[in-house]
């Protein structure tokens, strides 16, 4: 674990590998919750860190944060959400091809995976999730889509991820769902958010109607 | 309840609602937004009399103009600007009143690039997040303003505007200078690189938006290849893509990113680089954090 400043009032803590950044940012919201963390405004998690930004006491903060033990990655489960998924996407061929293996291989290891939501970006309430493991990369596309729509299951890298509205993107289509990701009326707006357990039920009876 | 309306008679080039920012949803991927220039928004709602939360107009280049259904105290800050009232020049950067039906027209910028146009009760459209900001990278809060628009306006505090009333400019300046702060990613870079964002001619890209200043200039070389897992961003983060031309993280950047941040410069610097046009010279001043006292 490596402490790295990151401005005037910001923490990033660094990280080997997901695992352990997912246990500490579990640890961090916990001790949150309790009351025992040093005043922070926003915690973000990423693939290997976690972000303390705005904090009120940083060389306190700091001093704190080292004499943590690890935080063990029993600590770590989250709530399980179940997501339909049409698996009709436009490169849902393009990833068989890329994994060497039939399209109906390419849905049963998608939905056979248990992923988890390691982090949100690049628009509110898309979540980066992981759970595919080592050999299911997948390159960007060459040439991203204009308009992808809202409710496009993709995948980039190692991660899934789902369009929450229509916008511009460079992912790989591989199906579509019809639940709202992103609902300003719900507490929280998101529906994944940083530490959700997510699998994937192939719904070959319309999700997207 | 108040039920006074503000019309846009001309939105301008880029005119949105901002207040003090959305916080505490940056896990959720929903960025900061607000006011570029914080010290000019809260000055002009402190002429006016408004608690430092109301929500203002900001400006870009070319002003704004508007009409109230009842009369307001105005303010302008940021950007100077000629200001008039139904045609007739009025105050810059002091509160104004504005009759019901009379139209404020906020010219072009003379210098710097965002202005701040402050009414009394504030711009009341619905928070989002507990924000009224527009985010142009995420699309909360209301669209920019066009032509014919109609916004709410909340009910006056009541205080009234302050009995000293002055706002500052200390001029344009000839170059930005930003201190950076080194980390968290320096070490991605090679000394050289952090020799050349001291020492590099930098200018404002006219690509510059509320969510970046992109700078032209020399290219910062990589020491580590390869990519950066995703990773949490702050404001001010000086974020180096694979151009190696810095990128500046304003109001509406994005909340996570998988480029190096070479250093991160202060907020309080945020609003000189948010009031700099295009082709405005740039000079980082690189900066190594103090080291933490050591562990007792």
């Amino acid at each position: 674990m490596r402490l790295l400043r990151a401005g005037q009032d910001s923490l990033l803590i660094d990280l080997d590998e997901p695992g352990e950044a997912q246990a500490w940012h579990a640890e961090l919201l916990r001790r949150r919750a309790e009351g025992t963390l040093t005043p922070v405004r926003e915690i973000v998690p990423g693939e290997r860190t976690v972000l303390l930004y705005g904090v009120h006491d940083l060389p306190g903060l700091e001093a704190e944060l080292r004499h943590w033990s690890a935080p063990s990655r029993a600590a770590d489960s989250g709530e399980l959400v179940e997501i339909p998924v049409r698996y009709d996407g436009a490169d849902l061929g393009v990833v068989a091809e890329l994994w060497g293996m039939s399209e109906d291989e390419v849905v049963r290891v998608h939905s056979g995976a248990e992923h988890r939501v390691a982090f949100s970006g690049f628009a509110p309430g898309f979540a980066y999730m992981t759970g595919l493991g080592e050999p299911y990369v997948v390159p960007r596309r060459a040439e991203p889509r204009t308009s992808v729509p809202a409710g496009s299951v993709a995948l980039a890298g190692h991660y899934t991820g789902i369009y929450p509205r229509s916008s511009p993107g460079g992912w790989q289509l591989i199906g579509s769902t019809s639940v709202t990701l992103w609902d300003l009326d719900r507490q929280p707006a998101a529906l994944l958010v940083p530490g959700t357990r997510v699998r994937f039920v192939p719904d070959s009876e319309g999700a997207a109607a | 309840m108040s039920d006074g309306k503000v019309e846009v008679v001309r939105a301008g080039a880029l005119t949105t609602v901002q207040d003090q920012g959305r916080f505490g949803h940056a896990a959720l991927g929903v960025p900061r937004s607000g006011a570029l220039d914080q010290p000019a928004h809260r000055l002009a709602n402190r002429l006016v009399g408004n608690p430092a939360d109301a929500a203002t107009l900001e400006t870009t280049l070319t002003g704004v103009a508007i009409r109230v259904t009842r009369p307001v105290t105005v303010a302008v800050t940021g950007a100077p600007a000629p200001v008039y009232v139904d045609g007739r020049p009025a105050a810059w950067g002091s509160p104004v009143r504005l009759p019901a039906g009379a139209v404020l027209d906020v010219g072009a910028a003379t210098f710097g690039l965002r202005g701040y146009l402050a009414l009394s009760g504030g711009i009341a459209v619905p928070p989002v997040l507990g924000s009224r900001s527009t985010d142009l990278l995420s699309g909360l809060g209301p669209a920019p303003l066009k032509d014919g628009d109609i916004l709410p306006l909340g009910e006056p505090a009541g205080a009234g505007p302050p009995p000293h009333h002055l706002a500052l400019w200390d001029g344009p300046p000839r170059e930005l200078v930003l201190p950076v702060l080194l980390g968290p990613r320096d070490d991605w870079f090679t000394a050289a690189a952090v020799r050349t964002l001291a020492a590099g001619r930098f200018s404002v890209s006219p690509h510059s938006n509320r969510i970046a200043l992109r700078l032209d200039g020399p290219a910062l070389e990589r020491a580590v290849d390869g990519e950066l897992p995703s990773e949490g961003m702050v404001l001010g983060a000086v974020q180096v893509p694979p151009d190696g031309r810095p990128v500046l993280f304003l109001a509406d950047s994005p909340t996570t990113g998988g480029y190096p941040v070479i250093g991160v410069v202060p907020e309080a610097r945020l609003p000189a680089a948010a009031q700099a046009r295009p082709g405005l010279p740039v000079r980082f001043t690189p900066l190594r954090h103090r080291r933490p006292a050591a562990a007792a």
